[in-house]
């Protein structure tokens, strides 16, 4: 192979990596940080940590985001918690297990060094936190608590209540508040960045359109990060936020960086099913529910029918016609088998005809025999808050006893069903997160680096927060220490002048195509497109068909694209557009990499790869590798497959098994 | 069950092209929208149509639809974010809790703190820069202790962890007929008042916030407790007394 | 001076001296309703707060703290009237928590101001003020229950004085709990309790306000004792 993929993997066993990593790097004096402009797009947990860690060690900080505060981002929406190893329960948990359960959850795909140091630096986060004023959850005593989560046999979770994310976000976004203060961030809200400025091979800037007048403005710096989020909205309907998008990403991309493991897309298995075609996006039920709620379809498909028409409700349907489908295939972990797998089997029965609401996309999760065994008040402590946000959307109540047969009780179950929650590929960085581009890092969900083929739950805001505070503000430095002696370079420089042309360039090009198709109705088409062959189930058939669709959208995108309004101004209909140019772009992207894995690991399921129980069949001789893609100039040629081997010196790498 | 349709309501929403525009109400009928659709998905639909007619789209702000960020910020029928029984955003409303025929007034937040960039967008960056006066505990990335070191009562973390719920969207500013921004300040200054780690720049934090509120043209407190009714978290006015306890003990101090 | 130049600053010169006006509305209530009982009582009361220098002084703080409290409640409008911006919604619906006096303290502190217009011109000018200027009246200066018998023998008067009591009585129900929010002495449970306190507390010293002025409206003869001897109103 003509590349060779240097992932600067420092030398030493693999729980000595970082602490060597430090100590040999390349630091930046104090006089000449000031000296150093860093920019970094995006204000979510990665973002705000990295630019108020950068801002406080002196450097000179550009921080962007597209809403009107960084407090915005969606990291704020994640609910459970953050993973740690601090063993405050003495239940045996060390940085060692937590680096193992993670590699395990990532189903052996996730590079070993990263992961290690990731759970190395775990504990500071929560210190970290902590120290900003964090509620965490307390005991008594007044020490911290923990919750346990999916794929790990310790409590190691700590959390806000059902905020987490947003508690931790604020905590972020206070201290970058006061590094605002003291003039050493410069913030930029409403702004988007649409390209990196390279120049002599090395990211200098970049572009960004103010949201608000809708003028292209220049940025140039040392170094720029990106923190921008992962790329789940290219399904349309995700857990994502509205404005989640995957332009920043894709323009490194084009501009050479690349995209590692795109097929890794994690579906969440409790989530609200989609009622209906005017559906924006799904709305995420905690997994926490899955330990007193039990889930199941009914048994006979006479059943299934009458509930989708409607001429049955889910708790008419007598103990014995109910298929508990997950405690029957899985009975070791039962309803509390990892995403992936609880995703599937309820694909699974549904694809079979067993779906239960109308349209024969939804399982029940069932809370009658828990409540019946520890009474609804206990349930509602414990999900309350949960029971009301599903009442609100759905107008059922899960707390409403219906019938009484025999003894049993039966309540409204709730309807859940799977939906495209996080993304594990991203653009691809070495150990320092720099991507192939020198000069551009890449941090949080954005990169690929941690979580393998599937991330634990959470683990993404220990990612976000691990990357910003503790790694980005090291590694940086390295590639920062010789950059000092340059001067700044200017704005008016040729290269920022043709990048700039060239981003105007598209942008007249989209509002010049003056079609007839709104941007949204050509978006929840690629949607579709995604869900049906890129999703759940992959086939080589389903996935080249796939593809083929993908490029009919593009031609009806190009072609019948019609933007109101003007260039100028704020026009967010024309951003919308710019994000579904780059979500094509990524939906073909994620196809090519799903149809080249020949195997199923974690979130990536080919169905021609799976065991006689219907389990992902993985196959670590050919595919024990990071799929790196790199882009070939137009998005009409496929990009070049790279592939960085994955090489295990701490971790046997076995078959996951969740049955016993 | 039998899902509700509103067959047809009419939707009167504001439009305003920048902060200098005086802006105007323009109308839509919507017909045959399914209960079960939310506020925002209303709007969407109302998009939609707007554009299929070739028009510029209503222009309001809006992101996780989750009740967590604190973007949406509609003042629907007279409230902001809509009347519900419960908190909640304007993005968790939805459309079963109104009726055939009826007619839903949306106005942006109505504050000089919040000027109008388009439509109902508006600019809260004010709220931001109330926060980089103070709203955070200084302290450097890796220098702290322990996270078990210091003991916080579980009542005290918990009542922090109340304070700390808000999410920053505006409404108590919207709501209230000072344009005082007193709820959105006092429950930062309290959630870290509470706290042994916050409790060491209290003082400089409460002075330093308060300032810069002024500063900004926000209005007097005179405790009608409209932020507290329509606090999409349930952010109490028991935050604006620490605040002023804080305020004022902070001054005499001096 | 951070009392004038913060928002919390002028609010609690508001909160103080609201505080105050409220204890001085205590004191003059019990001094009012001695006049049921004694006319002689009142009488004396009415000489010790004549023309001394003591009550001189003290009415001059009184009319500062008065001044103040006004001042600074048009200030506070002023600003907050900015800080809302002139752009008003086209609909808007009341909270239920949202008192009806707390949106309309002005309002009523304005119908407060021109009832003591009245007050002072019925009372004050004929009492204290007559034995300053030595102006000279029907009725001696220092016979406060001679004022109020005539002041109140008039209808129109006694309804005049109604309506400014019930207009102090909002006032006070949401200026007493707000005063002490203001100073930071309330929080989760002591909210509730100082609403409690503010209405038995405005209701107990206004009723003693209006009842003096319904009983001497209505039956004047049997008042302020007959021969010395005290004859409560109801007998």
């Amino acid at each position: 192979m003509a590349i060779n993929i240097d992932s600067k993997i420092p030398e030493g066993p693999v729980a000595e990596k970082w602490s060597n990593y430090k100590a040999h790097q390349r630091l930046v004096n104090p006089k000449n940080k000031l000296k150093l402009d860093v920019i970094v797009v995006g204000t979510g947990l990665a973002g705000a940590s990295a630019a108020a860690s950068l801002g406080e060690m002196g450097f000179n900080v550009l921080n962007f985001c597209i809403q009107d505060s960084p407090r915005r981002a969606h990291s704020i929406a994640a609910q459970g918690g953050i993973n740690a190893a601090k063993n405050y329960q003495n239940d045996g948990d060390s940085v060692y297990r937590l680096f193992y359960d993670t590699v395990k959850g990532g189903d052996y795909r996730a590079r070993e060094a990263n992961v290690y140091r990731l759970a190395e630096v775990s504990n500071s986060i929560i210190d970290q936190c902590v120290a900003q004023g964090v509620p965490f959850a307390r005991e008594y005593g007044g020490t911290l608590a923990n919750r346990s989560f999916g794929g790990a046999q310790v409590s190691r979770t700590f959390y806000a209540k059902g905020q987490t994310g947003q508690q931790l976000l604020l905590g972020a976004y206070s201290a970058l508040s006061a590094q605002v203060n003291a003039g050493k961030v410069k913030l930029y809200t409403r702004y988007e960045m649409l390209d990196v400025v390279i120049i002599d091979g090395k990211a200098r800037g970049i572009i960004a359109k103010n949201l608000v007048t809708g003028k292209l403005e220049r940025f140039s710096a040392n170094a720029v990060v990106i923190a921008t989020g992962g790329y789940g909205n290219t399904y349309f309907l995700s857990t994502n936020a509205m404005g989640c998008n995957c332009t920043a990403a894709m323009s490194c991309y084009r501009k050479g960086a690349y995209f590692a493991n795109p097929c890794y897309v994690q579906i969440h298995p409790t989530c609200i099913p989609v009622h209906g075609d005017k559906q924006s996006k799904l709305t995420l039920m905690s997994e926490s529910l899955r330990n007193d709620g039990r889930i199941w379809v009914p048994k006979k498909l006479e059943d299934a029918k009458a509930l989708q028409a409607g001429t049955k409700e889910g708790w008419e349907i007598p103990e014995e016609d109910r298929d508990y489908y997950l405690e029957r295939r899985y009975p070791a972990f039962g309803n509390l088998v990892p995403r992936d797998v609880a995703s599937r089997a309820a694909k699974e029965r549904c694809d079979k005809g067993f779906g239960v609401n109308n349209t024969g996309l939804a399982v029940y999760l069932d809370f009658s025999e828990s409540i019946q065994r520890l009474g609804i008040d206990v349930i509602r402590q414990r999900y309350g808050n949960l029971f009301d946000m599903y009442e609100e959307i759905t107008d059922v109540n899960p707390g409403e006893k219906r019938a009484t047969v025999n003894g049993m009780d039966y309540y409204n179950p709730m309807m859940i069903f799977p939906a495209i929650h996080y993304t594990m590929g991203g653009i691809w960085v070495d150990y320092e997160l720099q991507t192939s581009i020198p000069g551009l890092f890449a941090i949080g969900e954005c990169n690929f680096s941690d979580h393998g083929a599937n991330r634990l739950g959470a683990s993404a805001l220990m990612q976000g927060l691990a990357d910003g505070y503790f790694v980005l503000p090291y590694t940086i430095q390295n590639y920062l220490a010789d950059q000092s002696i340059w001067p700044r370079i200017s704005t008016d420089a040729p290269e920022f002048a043709e990048v700039e042309k060239a981003t105007e360039e598209r942008i007249q090009k989209l509002m010049n195509i003056k079609g007839k198709r709104s941007v949204d109705s050509i978006h929840k088409e690629l949607g579709h497109i995604c869900w049906e062959y890129i999703g759940m189930g992959r086939t080589k058939e389903g996935l080249e068909k796939g593809i083929k669709l993908i490029d009919e959208l593009r031609k009806e995108f190009d072609t019948n694209l019609f933007i109101p309004g003007n260039r100028e101004g704020l026009n967010v209909e024309l951003d919308k557009a710019i994000h579904l140019d780059d979500f094509i772009t990524m939906g073909k992207l994620i196809a090519y990499d799903a149809l080249s894995r020949e195997e199923s690991c974690g979130g990536h399921f080919r169905e021609e790869h799976q065991t006689e129980e219907g389990e992902a069949k993985r196959d670590d001789k050919n595919f024990f590798y990071v799929g790196c893609w790199k882009y070939q100039g137009n998005d009409a040629t496929a990009p070049e497959l790279i592939k960085e081997p994955l090489e295990y010196e701490a971790i046997k790498v076995q078959t996951r098994n969740y049955k016993n | 069950m039998a899902e509700k349709v509103l067959k047809s309501f009419t939707v009167k929403y504001w439009k305003q092209n920048g902060p200098k525009d005086a802006g105007h109400f323009e109308e839509k009928v919507m017909k045959d929208i399914p209960g079960d659709t939310s506020f925002l998905e209303m709007l969407d639909i109302l998009n939609e149509q707007l554009i299929e007619e070739g028009k510029e789209p209503f222009v309001f702000d809006h992101d996780c639809r989750e009740g967590i960020c604190g973007m949406c910020s509609l003042y629907i029928n007279g409230t902001p974010h809509g009347k519900t029984e419960r908190g909640a955003t304007t993005c968790q409303l939805y459309m079963r809790k109104f009726n055939e025929g009826d007619t839903i007034t949306i106005e942006p937040w109505r504050s000089a703190g919040f000027p109008v960039i388009k439509d109902c967008m508006v600019d809260r960056t004010a709220f931001d820069k109330i926060i980089q006066a103070g709203g955070y505990t200084t302290v450097r990335t890796g220098a702290p202790q322990d996270a078990n070191a210091i003991l916080i009562p579980k009542e005290d973390a918990d009542e922090a962890m109340d304070c700390a719920s808000c999410i920053g969207c505006g409404a108590c500013v919207a709501a209230c007929k000072n344009g005082s921004a007193m709820l959105f300040v006092s429950s930062k200054v309290s959630q870290l008042a509470l706290l042994p780690q916050g409790r060491v720049e209290a003082a400089r934090r409460a002075k330093a916030m308060v300032a810069k509120m002024d500063e900004l043209g926000f209005g007097n407190c005179t405790n009608t407790r409209a932020c507290e009714a329509v606090c999409p978290k349930c952010e109490t006015i028991a935050n604006i007394a620490r605040l002023n306890r804080e305020f004022i003990k902070a001054k005499l101090a001096d | 001076m951070w009392l004038c130049n913060s928002s919390i600053g002028r609010k609690v010169i508001m909160s103080v001296s609201g505080l105050a006006l409220i204890l001085f509305l205590t004191f003059h209530g019990c001094m009012n309703v001695v006049a049921l009982f004694s006319a002689e009582a009142y009488n004396q009361i009415c000489e010790l707060l004549g023309s001394n220098w003591y009550a001189i002084a003290a009415t001059c703080a009184l009319a500062a703290l008065m001044a103040i409290h006004i001042i600074y409640a048009f200030i506070l409008t002023f600003q907050n009237r900015k800080a809302r911006g002139n752009n008003k919604y086209a609909i808007t619906d009341k909270p239920k928590a949202v008192e009806w006096a707390s949106q309309n303290m002005l309002v009523l502190g304005i119908i407060v101001c021109l009832g003591l217009i009245l007050h002072l011109h019925d009372f004050w000018a004929n009492m204290m003020w007559a034995e300053i200027a030595g102006v000279e009246h029907d009725i001696a200066p220092t016979d406060g229950f001679g004022w109020i018998k005539y002041t109140f023998s008039n209808p129109i008067f006694a309804a005049l004085y109604l309506v400014w009591i019930v207009a102090i009585w909002f006032h006070l129900t949401h200026g007493f709990w707000s005063a002490l929010q203001t100073l930071g002495m309330s929080g989760h449970t002591w909210f509730l309790r100082w609403k409690c306190i503010g209405y038995i507390w405005s209701t107990v010293v206004m009723a003693m306000f209006a009842i003096v002025v319904i009983a001497f409206a209505v039956c004047p003869d049997i008042l302020g004792g007959a021969g010395g001897k005290v004859v409560p109103f109801w007998m």
